[in-house]
């Protein structure tokens, strides 16, 4: 079976578990079953067909898996938001066609996506405005403390989705080049590799203009995921752990600082560690003790769908989620086995990524999909692991489950690159 | 570069694999600790949303029900107010659970062990509670409020043959209808002078006077050392522990038969007899009869209390030197016990000589009308013989005919009694006045508490009342 059909048959399965969850949304909620559930699915399938269209048509060669795994997260989203709010599900599918759209355009204007290679420097200076613009006075606002949002009239959006997409791509594109020469240049010191600082100096000033902007910005969770993408990237360009070591230094470093200087984030800390503190249960520690008792409801097979205790007389009880806390939800409603299935789907996802570097035959080709798969990972586990008090919560979302705009957007934009990536490593030679 | 890559895969498969811990942790493995947490509401919220089973007495009559206060809440009703406060209790998320509500809390609330449960959630049929039909008789329960008159005290009434609660009266009661606004819970707790919450039916013991004499009979003619004829010396002021002893009113009665000395309820033959058996066969039946043991009724064991010898509130053994045995047989002494504990006594004298354990729940009924359980009466253990207890019965019946009892004779009524008048404060005149009672049929158990009277005259009418709705 060529690797298109595998595909479109792959997609069967996740337009079926979408009737599925909806139907048992339906016969939870009118304790009949509707064949709405089945239009639902249909839908679904509809939009999955239409993007493996554009797939097939463009890109013959791309990964077969990916899209379907897409349509999996994307279905256990949809589902669980329109269990939670049926109008923000609608608004949900309709972001899913924006971002749809943007794939497909992606696809269809960049077939050679090396150019980004050419553009890096105004990419990263974009990235960088990016990550700003939630500080600009009368568009960025504040969320518990960290200036993630912008909003602009009724539009808003969240650039850091953006944000981390710029800066892969210029990471790739900057190690590309310098890779040879980090590696070459390198100089023992005391025992320790160091980089040779003339190459490596653009990239520490990259990295500290990141750290200014988190700093500025406020967010933890971003900042965990950029530099860990970074890191990625440097031990992918370089394969030398000494870097790594350097690099985590630092950051320890740059974390120790803003530790001090910001009361923000060591709220956050205190939190973590103990969010049952009375004086915190019921305030800023609400959301993650409220998280982790929502999952405690859930046991091994979760209450079923439909069935989780969201709000006390209007008022929620468990806040945000259908954003950071959606996992939380899904722990509380399928239980760990239905967590563990999603973040088995996520792990799949993330083993085709790395096989798509795998395959890539040239450096940029290999680190733009490591680093991408890379960031995308550490974006799961920065908010799975937030809510599940792993590392302090902060606000990113669950890619292609959270509800949010931004993140399926930007997501489906890192897809559409991950396919891209993909069609020319597996594309035969003569067709290149 | 595909090494690092290969590598870098792994370090992703350990981070998620971080996440499946700590997935399992919360979920699975520190949940129950979770759910304990005194800041997570989930589980009484949960509580709320789901409709408890009603509560019913014997004919139907609806004792306690849920009834819708939002979308999505269920509060609880107890349509007959103070009627039945104490023995079913309340149920209330704010301030918790007693009674009946506490003991069945888990049926109530749909909540199976079975694996018939897990097939129900699975079916997503949840959040109706089984329901609960007593054996608890209305017009009982009401005749004994009304002949207590607003005195305080309590009235337990058995059905012998299966240990059935027909009634169950404490009073001063309560309201349970909202007793989760405000304060009005901890105005009712803190009420030290009258103690509304205390079920003193089963929680406050009293000392129960000559009533007592009932189950030391039971034990002297059991032992084989006495007849119902046997000749007693009923001389006042005999020296019991070396201190003397005096009769009621201070009446001297010469040579008398068993039989007589109950129906006069003599106190210096009953604590000889007392002596004469020995602290260890008296507290062999007393523990038989269920003394010394919290009794193994279905509710909550916070709200019961073991009759016995007490001192500080603790129970002694039934050997403890600090025993006077010739006191403890005629009531006296440290002894105290329970309304139920007294109307496990008449009962079992009742049933022949069987002790049968008391019970409340009639059966459970799941919401679709299928009984889960039923329960038909458990036996305790014989206490005494056939022979010993219609021997007993007879004596019992000559107290009604004739002696002390006499205010509870009922009209063609084979009753039999024992009256008891515990002295607490000599210099008043106030005592706590006893009567236990039974027929064939029912067994009941009355105490008045702190009253200017007697068990003879103002407990016994009360046991009447109590038979008479019954339908004797």
């Amino acid at each position: 079976m060529s690797a298109r059909n595998r595909e479109l048959f792959a997609l069967v399965p996740a337009s079926l578990l979408v009737a599925a969850g909806f139907a048992a949304i339906f016969i939870q909620q009118s304790q009949q079953l509707s064949d709405v559930s089945l239009t639902y699915g249909a839908v679904f399938l509809g939009v999955c067909v239409a993007a493996h269209v554009v797939v097939r048509i463009r890109l013959p060669y791309a990964d077969p898996y990916l899209l379907p795994l897409v349509a999996v997260l994307a279905c256990f989203g949809l589902v669980v938001i329109y269990r939670l709010d049926e109008e923000k599900a609608l608004r949900q599918a309709g972001w899913f066609g924006f971002g749809l759209l943007l794939f497909t355009l992606t696809i269809v204007f960049l077939t050679d996506f090396r150019v980004l290679e050419r553009y890096r420097y105004t990419i990263a200076a974009a990235g960088l405005a990016l990550l700003l613009l939630p500080r600009v006075p009368g568009i960025g606002q504040q969320v518990n403390g960290a200036y993630l949002g912008v909003g602009v009239g009724a539009f808003q959006f969240q650039p850091a989705e953006f944000g981390k997409l710029a800066i892969v791509v210029f990471l790739a594109a900057y190690l590309r080049d310098t890779r040879q020469l980090l590696v070459q240049g390198a100089r023992r010191v005391l025992g320790v590799t160091l980089p040779p600082l003339k190459h490596f100096g653009p990239l520490l000033v990259v990295w500290g203009l990141a750290m200014l902007l988190l700093f500025v910005i406020r967010d933890i969770g971003s900042s965990v995921m950029y530099f860990g993408g970074f890191l990625a990237l440097l031990y992918v360009a370089t394969n030398r752990l000494s870097f790594v070591t350097i690099g985590m230094a630092l950051f320890a470093v740059g974390a120790y600082v803003m530790f001090q200087i910001t009361s923000h984030i060591q709220d956050r800390v205190a939190i973590w560690q103990d969010p049952f503190r009375p004086s915190l249960v019921e305030k800023e520690g609400y959301q993650i003790a409220q998280s982790l008792f929502a999952q405690a409801d859930g046991g091994l097979f979760g209450t079923g769908f439909g069935q989780a205790l969201l709000s006390v007389g209007g008022t929620p009880l468990l806040p945000a989620a259908d954003t950071d806390l959606i996992y939380s939800v899904i722990v509380n409603e399928l239980g760990l086995a239905g967590a563990c299935g999603l973040l088995l789907v996520y792990l799949l996802f993330c083993e085709r990524g790395m096989k798509v570097a795998m395959l890539s035959t040239d450096s940029f080709s290999k680190l733009l999909a490591a680093g991408l798969t890379a960031v995308f990972a550490l974006q799961v586990f920065v908010i799975v692991g937030g809510v599940t008090k792993v590392i302090p919560l902060t606000g990113v979302t669950l890619p292609f489950v959270s509800y949010g705009g931004s993140s399926i957007v930007a997501n489906f934009v890192l897809l559409a690159l991950l396919l891209l990536i993909s069609d020319r490593a597996r594309r035969p030679a003569h067709l290149r | 570069m595909n090494g690092p890559i290969v590598r870098l895969y792994m370090l992703i498969v350990l981070l998620f694999g971080a996440l499946v811990f700590a997935t399992s942790w919360w979920s699975v493995f520190t949940a129950k600790n979770l759910r304990e947490n005194v800041a997570n509401r989930r589980p009484l919220l949960a509580e709320e949303r789901i409709k408890r089973g009603a509560i019913r007495a014997a004919d139907g009559k609806v004792l306690a029900r849920s009834a819708k206060i939002d979308a999505e809440r269920y509060a609880r009703r107890y349509p007959t107010g103070e009627l039945f406060a104490h023995v079913i209790g309340y149920s209330f998320t704010s301030i918790g659970r007693s009674g009946l509500e506490q003991f069945r809390n888990d049926p109530l609330t749909g909540r199976r062990t079975e694996l018939i449960g897990a097939v129900d959630s699975l079916l997503g049929e949840r959040g109706v509670g089984d329901s609960i039909r007593t054996t608890l008789n209305s017009e009982a329960q009401q005749a004994a409020v009304d002949a207590l008159k607003g005195r305080k005290g309590a009235v337990v009434a058995l059905d012998p043959s299966n240990g059935a609660v027909l009634a169950m009266v404490s009073n001063p009661s309560y309201d349970p209808n909202g007793l989760d606004d405000g304060d009005k819970f901890k105005a009712l707790a803190t009420d030290e002078a009258n103690s509304p919450i205390v079920n003193r039916a089963t929680q406050s013991g009293y000392p129960p006077g000559s009533t007592m004499k009932a189950v030391t009979a039971a034990a002297a003619l059991d032992s084989g050392k006495y007849k119902p004829d046997s000749t007693v010396n009923g001389a006042n002021g005999k020296k019991v522990s070396g201190v003397p002893l005096n009769n009621f009113g201070g009446e001297d009665f010469g040579d008398i038969t068993l039989t007589e000395a109950l129906t006069k309820s003599v106190n210096t033959v009953w604590a000889e007899v007392g002596e004469e058996l020995g602290k260890q066969t008296m507290g062999e039946y007393m523990t038989k009869f269920g003394f010394y043991k919290q009794p193994p009724i279905d509710l909550p064991s916070g709200q019961l209390l073991a009759s016995g010898e007490r001192e500080n509130g603790r129970l002694l053994s039934p050997n403890s030197s600090k025993i006077d045995v010739g006191r403890m047989a005629i009531g006296q002494d440290k002894l105290l016990v329970t309304p139920l504990q007294m109307a496990t006594v008449a009962a079992t004298i009742a049933n022949g000589g069987v002790r049968m354990e008391p019970h409340i729940t009639q059966k459970i009924v799941d919401p679709d009308g299928r009984t889960q359980d039923e329960i038909e009466g458990e036996r305790a253990e014989r206490v005494i013989s056939e022979d010993t207890a219609r021997d007993l019965t007879a004596m019992m019946k000559k107290v009604v005919e004739e002696g002390t009892g006499t205010a509870a004779a009922l009209e063609g009524v084979d009753l039999a009694g024992k009256t008891g008048t515990a002295e607490i404060d000599v210099e008043r005149d106030i005592n706590d006045a006893w009567f236990i009672g039974f027929t064939d049929e029912f067994a009941v158990a009355v105490v008045l508490e702190r009253i200017q009277g007697t068990g003879g005259v103002d407990a016994a009418p009360v046991a009447k009342a109590v038979l008479e709705a019954l339908g004797e």
